[in-house]
């Protein structure tokens, strides 16, 4: 097994010329015993293989999309090797601590990885009754997610963020601070760059050092410059080994794919090549199947002691969360957390909105018994309080603030104490969740009493501050001391 | 090309689920076929000359033209027979737990597992005799399936004459004969197993008028919006709304027989999550397992497309299967978006002009036949029975314009319109109550005032209520709430006890979760009564504040949940203490102003 590829040689059927080069996709004809899906090696006038996959295959040709870009290639003289499998990537626990390009080949200058064990990057489907529930809670840090939307082992939340926001350093904090409550359990980290620029893999490979991660860490780089077709297979390739780490070996990985929106416009690009039938702003039909069958491939299985997190970043163009995109995203994964130009704009990092951001499991993974009892109460009555902030902020706006009754000048307070206090942390602050439901509860203690309707009266007597902002300062000093 | 290969069928062309075969002269439209080694399942979608284009219900990575197709010759049917309550199965019936024991946690292709367990014994009871004369669908025996579920066995819809024999009281296979019918055409041997194809209704003798609500102790349903036993309902809205757990909380509490949930195109884990909850939660009425009157269908957003399409009508034909039982089914889509996509990624494989956004054409006819195949029914055996079907909606960025939801609207009768600015706030459920509606209304008012005779004027007055306090508060975007006089900042404050004690409801409190008619009735009289006493003071002279500061009110506010569903009486303590508060303010302040003249 000391060289894979030759191995694989033996077994090619090899096509020379093409009907038809178009975009990413070429036409081989008169093709014999050629799979749908196959992979395809296309290999260039320089004699250098180029890795494709069969898209379409008819009795009279195959319809090859060529992942690495087909600059250079011509009609007569390329030729085709069909290699009699799909797509399959070498995988072992071996790979960790190791970078590798967007198809899984080495890009450290080291061996290839070794391993009998080929799995087709497809995956398949996990069975819905083999599933294990996820409701470990995961404490990042950050007031703003364990608070209000917290993360369970096993979960898919994805960032939605824009241009010039902040998500890179969010997702380091989270990776960096992830852990149990009850269990000393290191994450293995599995990295999916596809189509974001070399500075920002830089930043994270420092992060990953700096923290001691990278020896636990895998990385599948498909940067800007990579042909963008390359990434479609780049997520599926990352998501096979972290598979294999998690429901092989037992791990718990923790995944980020980043950015999903340079995959769906290459996606978009292949589809406008094939001349389909486009749906929503040009992106194919089948989007949302095609998301899910990546974003599925998350979670815990029976019988199995590891699990799959998996953080998804991506950018709405224009911020818009309606965007083809992170709508569908939305759709798929199990909530999302969304960062907010506004708060951006006014200094709070991190800039997660209080309202749009959503953790669908939270419910099932805080509380008694996961977190603290007054959680999921504490978490619904900030989201309520903080509704009402934005309600009344847009009345201050037209009749001024100083027209305000009373009790709307206090939610206007208690918004700034939430955004500044609250959401407001140091990037390498990180809040126990003892800490972040105090400070909690110092934020709502800014209201009077009768304005928590969801809190039962045990928990207002238990949490409800008679001298507000007492304790929220000394929340903020102890903050400022860690820093 | 040898020609005399093409005399037995196979494959020509694939593109993903989509494959052609030539050789196919003989096959029927919508028949099921086999493809290659792995007999890959796949149903015939369109037939020229001996071309025919398949759909396939797998994975088709690394099938090859030339691989052979084999027909069976009948479209796509499913099992019928005792078993089916309690499973979970994938959108072409198979049982999900039987692959997981045969292939693991991951679904491998080609894997073939019955539907039904044909080896278990169920313990039969006759009740026909011999020499009885008995007709389609007519009852000869029945099985106690689940302690919720008594499973009658039906004579097939195309068998009738007399009863020849029928075996008595006893354990039987699914495939054991339990009775022999002499038919015009000849003997037929009746078993408890059927087969029914899945795109063909099954038989009734008579639609009826629909006339009772499905309860489903959601106040904001039951009491605003309600569904009738039989009726289609839409619940469109936009990611993070809380379409799923209202589902949930329906196929949970809902007073039907049977629960049918397709989880179609949906996650994972929202299928296991119902998998562990139903076992562990109870029955009001019964107090035994949801899971024993449920049965799931779950075809999530990674399993093939193709068998998203037909998960739907899988569903919906085991929902009618039960209902000729003379039970009263509802049946649950989550969501019928990703039904409509995988006919619109089909459609697009197929080549077929598309319409509106890319659907195909056909997509409000294929709506219009599933949401017809719900109603109230007279059976063939003559009983009384319904299919209820509550159907989500995902629209693309929560625009209810797009061609899904306005076709959806066009075919059901109550609407649920699911309102991101209410789930941002967490209030659950997030059903917008201007922009919903039922015209069941109507239909259930008889079963409501059988015991509250003046239930629609309170669901009326409460309405009107909150309409009132959507045009104030238009007012008060613009100048702030202070210049309102206060009989309409009373209306202000009124709305706001509505949103927080009756509309939002929590499905995690164990008082809350569900609320029977009766305690949502009560409650909603103790706030009107509330509003009605408030008005008088207000009227009196007595400033609002006194009004809302009333000791009552955050126990008013807090009765949804504080009370259970058998403490009705102390909602009418609650309702007279209130009245005494309020008597009590109305004297001090009546001496109060004597005082001042």
């Amino acid at each position: 097994m000391s060289d894979l590829f030759a191995d694989i040689e033996d077994r090619g059927l090899e096509y020379v010329g093409a009907s038809r080069i178009e975009g990413p996709l070429v036409v081989v004809d008169r093709v014999r015993d050629v799979g749908y899906d196959e992979t395809v090696e296309i290999i260039d006038p320089a004699g250098i293989p180029r890795m494709g996959r069969v898209l379409d295959i008819s009795e009279s040709h195959a319809v090859v999309q060529v992942l690495e870009g087909t600059t250079g290639l011509a009609t007569r003289t390329l030729r085709a090797r069909f290699l009699g499998e799909s797509f399959r990537l070498p995988v072992s626990r071996q790979m960790l601590g190791r970078v590798f390009d967007g198809l899984g080949r080495p890009a450290d200058g080291g061996p290839p990885a070794l391993s009998a064990d080929r799995r087709d990057v497809n995956g398949m489907p996990i069975n819905p009754f083999a599933r294990r529930y996820p409701r470990e809670f995961i404490q990042t840090g950050l007031s703003a997610i364990d608070g209000m939307n917290a993360l369970v082992r096993g979960q898919k939340l994805p960032v939605f963020s824009g241009n010039g926001l902040p998500h890179d350093r969010v997702s380091a904090q989270i990776i960096r601070q992830a852990r149990l409550l009850d269990e000393e359990v290191e994450f293995s980290i599995v990295f999916a760059a596809m189509g974001i620029k070399h500075d920002v893999a830089e930043f994270f490979i420092r992060n990953f050092r700096e923290s001691g991660a990278l020896s636990r860490a895998v990385m599948f780089f498909s940067l800007a410059d990579a042909p963008s077709v390359e990434r479609l297979l780049t997520p599926r390739v990352a998501l096979t080994l972290a598979e294999h780490l998690a429901f092989d070996c037992g791990q718990h990985v923790l995944i980020l794919l980043t950015d999903m929106t340079n995959y769906c416009e290459s996606l978009r690009e292949v589809g406008t090549a094939r001349g389909e039938i486009p749906g929503r702003k040009g992106y194919p039909g089948y989007l949302y199947s095609d998301l899910a069958s990546l974003y599925e491939r998350a979670g815990r299985i029976e019988n199995s002691p590891g699990s799959i997190t998996q953080m998804a970043i991506l950018t709405m163009p224009a911020d818009d969360i309606s965007h083809p995109v992170p709508d569908l995203t939305g759709y798929i994964t199990e909530g999302q957390i969304v960062l907010d130009r506004d708060l951006f704009q006014r200094g709070i990092y991190p800039p997660i909105a209080g309202l749009p951001s959503l953790s669908r499991l939270m419910k099932d993974g805080v509380g008694k018994g996961f977190t603290r009892e007054d959680h999921p109460i504490l978490a619904s009555q900030l989201f309520a309080c903080y509704a009402y902030v934005k309600r009344v902020r847009g009345l201050a706006d037209v009749i001024g603030e100083e027209e305000l009754s009373p009790l709307d000048k206090q939610y206007l307070k208690f918004g700034e104490a939430f955004e500044g206090t609250f959401l407001n942390q140091g990037e390498y602050e990180n809040r126990s969740i003892e800490t972040t439901l105090e400070m909690g509860w110092d934020a709502l203690s800014v209201l009077p009493k009768e304005e928590l309707h969801r809190v039962s009266d045990e928990l207002l007597r238990k949490h409800y501050r008679s001298e507000p902002g007492r304790q929220a300062q000394d929340q903020t000093r102890l903050a400022a001391q860690q820093l | 090309m040898n020609v005399t290969q093409r005399a037995e069928p196979c494959a020509t062309r694939i593109s993903g689920p989509i494959i052609t075969a030539t050789g196919m002269s003989g096959a029927q439209m919508y028949e099921v076929v086999q493809v290659g080694e792995l007999g890959l399942v796949g149903e015939v979608v369109r037939i020229i000359g001996d071309l025919a284009t398949i759909q396939v219900y797998e994975d088709t990575t690394m099938l090859k033209p030339g691989a052979k197709v084999l027909c069976t010759g009948a479209p796509l049917s499913v099992s019928l027979g005792p078993g089916l309550v309690g499973n979970i199965y994938d959108g072409i019936q198979r049982p999900l737990p039987g692959i997981e024991a045969k292939s693991g946690a991951w679904i491998r292709r080609g894997e073939k597992v019955e539907a039904l367990d044909n080896a278990r014994r169920w313990t039969f009871e006759p009740l026909a005799a011999k020499g009885d004369t008995v007709g389609p669908g007519q009852v000869i025996g029945q099985v106690v399936e689940t302690p919720l579920v008594t499973h009658r066995i039906m004579v097939p819809p195309d068998v009738s004459g007399s009863v020849l024999s029928i075996v008595g009281k006893g354990d039987y296979t699914l495939l054991d004969p339990v009775a022999v019918i002499g038919t015009p055409e000849g003997e037929r041997e009746v078993t408890m197993l059927q087969r029914w194809p899945v795109r063909q209704p099954r038989p009734i003798r008579e639609r009826l008028r629909i006339a009772d609500p499905l309860i489903t102790g959601q106040r904001i349903i039951d009491t605003f919006f309600p569904l009738g036993k039989g009726g289609a309902a839409a619940i469109p809205g936009g990611f993070g709304t809380g379409k799923t757990i209202t589902q949930h909380q329906l196929a949970k509490w809902s007073d039907a027989e049977i629960i049918v949930f397709i989880g179609c195109g949906e996650r994972g884990n929202e299928m296991t999550e119902v998998l562990r909850e139903f076992p562990e939660l109870e029955d009001p009425r019964s107090g035994r397992p949801l899971m024993e009157r449920t049965i799931l269908i779950a075809n999530t957003s990674n399993m093939p497309v193709a068998a998203r399409e037909v998960s739907i009508y899988t569903g919906i034909t085991l929902a009618e299967y039960y209902r000729d039982m003379g039970l009263s089914v509802a049946v649950f889509a989550d969501s019928t978006s990703r039904w409509a996509e995988a006919l619109r990624e089909l459609a697009a494989r197929l080549e077929e002009m598309p319409a509106e956004e890319g659907f195909p054409a056909s997509l409000p006819t294929r709506l219009a036949q599933f949401y017809e195949r719900g109603g109230a029914v007279t059976t063939l055996a003559g009983d009384r029975a319904s299919v209820s079907i509550v159907g989500a909606v995902s629209p693309p960025g929560g625009d209810f314009s797009e061609p899904v939801t306005q076709h959806t609207r066009r075919f059901i009768r109550c609407f649920w319109a699911l309102d991101t600015e209410l789930a941002n706030a967490r209030h659950y459920p997030s059903i917008h109550w201007l922009r919903s509606y039922s015209e069941y209304a109507e239909d259930v008012k008889g079963w409501w005032e059988g015991s509250c005779p003046d239930w629609e004027d309170l669901r009326t007055e409460a309405l009107t209520l909150l309409q009132r306090e959507e045009r104030l508060q238009q007012i008060v975007k613009l100048v702030g709430p202070d210049v309102l006089p206060d009989s309409q900042r009373l209306i202000l404050f009124i709305a706001e006890i509505f949103k927080d004690g009756f509309l939002a409801q929590s499905a995690f409190d164990e008082n809350d979760m569900y609320c029977s008619p009766e305690k949502q009735v009560a409650l909603l009289r103790l706030i009107l009564t509330l509003y009605h006493r408030g008005r008088d003071l207000i009227q009196e002279g007595v400033p609002l504040a006194k009004v809302t500061g009333m000791e009552c009110v955050s126990e008013v506010l807090r009765a949804k949940a504080a009370l259970s569903n058998k403490e009705l009486h102390k909602v009418e303590e609650l309702a007279k203490r209130l009245a005494e508060e309020a008597g009590e303010l109305e004297r001090q302040y009546m001496k109060g102003a004597a005082c001042y003249e």
